[in-house]
């Protein structure tokens, strides 16, 4: 059996001294996908930034990917995960194409993985087209085909539904079925539990803390 | 490392390529404060000749302080700042790279100034000529330098208000050097001992910036 993906036990992160997650503990297991479902400030955004290694832990402890979150090497662990997140994730003066290929080149990955997922994504036609003249929907379906490109062992998506249209949405729900499937773990935010119908896992967080799991 | 330095740098480069910021907007100041202060002096040719290096180098000092921001503000989306951070780049690359990517830039923009210069405050042109070399290597020490002080302030509430605050200090000697190299190279004599100080400078906020750049974005 495989080991945890992540291991948190009562994580505290701290932003300007408030307690932003206050005591979390979770399991994350490989292959599988968890929504993280609360209200605005429940703390959503901040435990996937805790688990991508983007902000400290400040008490408690935590496993990620292997990487101990209290005293390891984080920028490893960020490595090996996918971020998406509210804003423009990307170099608006850039084109959607060239974006791309700043990830693979920073990941050493294969430039030829480029154009199948634009492609996948549906913005094949936008290759050259400069990321700042995207909608929010497009600029949504790059960050996924950025995620394509990196294939990270831990997916964080925060709020992926937010901009998308039901094509987008239906894409997403497709695509995250995929990446699970061939290995990846996905743990996604949401306000609306009613998009988490094809979740393994719903994590419901309030002030800081899980408050309901089913 | 380096390729890291030459991931990033190349994107710098291409994305100012493809907004034109310090072609359209940075290098018409520099040449503006260059013209209003050919004007401020007056008519007399002798007086502008004297005072040429050193107006220089206020107008270098304005423009690598708009272009620092300029370098920094590509990275200060927090969307792109996550995204990038996931990539797991080597800190002393980034660092190398957009210091590399400053120093293409502002030896562009010093050399369209330094014309300037002869044109707007009659310094000789074989002195101006002779000054290049010393141009050069101030200018990479300030982009190392600016770099450096750039991601500094990249999380303060106001970065662009507070960087000349921090950077002035340190930029005071790189300057002060520059500006007497000039005046040697337009006298006809020797700048050696001021381009070795330029560049022990150099070489300092380059190994500094390897070292803490990784520190200083993750504070």
């Amino acid at each position: 059996m495989n080991p945890p993906v992540a291991e948190l036990e009562e994580a505290v992160v701290l932003t300007g001294g408030f307690p932003v997650l206050a005591g979390v503990t979770l399991v994350l297991e490989p292959a599988t996908l968890t929504v993280v479902v609360g209200a605005n400030g429940a703390g959503k955004t901040s435990l996937l930034r805790l688990l991508g290694g983007l902000d400290p832990l400040a008490r408690g402890r935590g496993v990620v990917a292997g990487v101990d979150l209290a005293n390891g090497d984080r920028r490893l662990l960020r490595r090996r995960v996918g971020w998406l997140g509210h804003e423009g994730s990307f170099y608006d003066d850039l084109s959607v194409a060239e974006n791309l290929r700043f990830a693979a080149r920073a990941l050493r990955r294969p430039l030829e993985d480029v154009a199948p997922a634009l492609a996948r994504v549906g913005l094949a036609d936008r290759a050259a087209t400069a990321t700042r003249r995207l909608s929010a929907g497009q600029r949504r379906r790059l960050a996924l085909a950025w995620l394509l490109v990196r294939r990270p062992e831990l997916w964080l998506l925060d709020e992926p539904y937010a901009s998308l249209d039901d094509a987008g949405r239906a894409l997403l729900d497709e695509l995250l079925v995929d990446v699970v499937a061939a290995g990846a773990t996905v743990v996604a935010s949401a306000h609306d539990p009613l998009r988490s119908t094809q979740s393994r896992r719903t994590l419901t967080l309030a002030g800081g803390r899980v408050v309901g799991e089913s | 490392m380096i390729a890291t330095a030459r991931l990033v740098a190349g994107k710098d480069l291409r994305i100012e390529w493809r907004s034109r910021v310090l072609l359209w907007q940075v290098v018409p100041f520099g040449v503006m404060a260059l013209v209003l202060s050919g004007l401020a002096l007056g008519p007399t040719r002798a007086g502008h000749s004297s005072a040429g290096p050193g107006l220089f180098y206020l107008v270098v000092l304005l423009v690598t302080l708009l272009a620092i921001n300029r370098s920094q503000a590509i990275e200060r989306t927090p969307g792109t700042r996550a995204s990038v951070a996931t990539l797991g780049l080597d800190p002393g690359g980034v660092f190398l790279g957009k210091a590399l990517a400053l120093a293409i830039e502002l030896w562009v923009i010093g050399a369209v100034l330094l014309a300037g210069t002869v044109l707007f405050l009659h310094t000789a042109l074989a002195g101006s000529l002779a000054a290049v070399p010393s141009l050069v290597l101030t200018l990479a020490a300030l982009a190392a330098a600016g770099t450096l002080y750039g991601a500094l302030t990249g999380e303060g509430a106001a970065p662009t208000t507070l960087l000349p605050v921090l950077a002035l200090p340190g930029f005071a000697p790189l300057l002060i050097a520059g500006e007497r190299s000039f005046s040697a190279a337009l006298a006809g004599g020797s700048p050696w001992e001021w381009w070795v100080i330029t560049l022990v400078a150099l070489i300092a906020y380059l190994a500094v910036g390897v070292l803490l750049y990784g520190v200083l974005e993750e504070s």
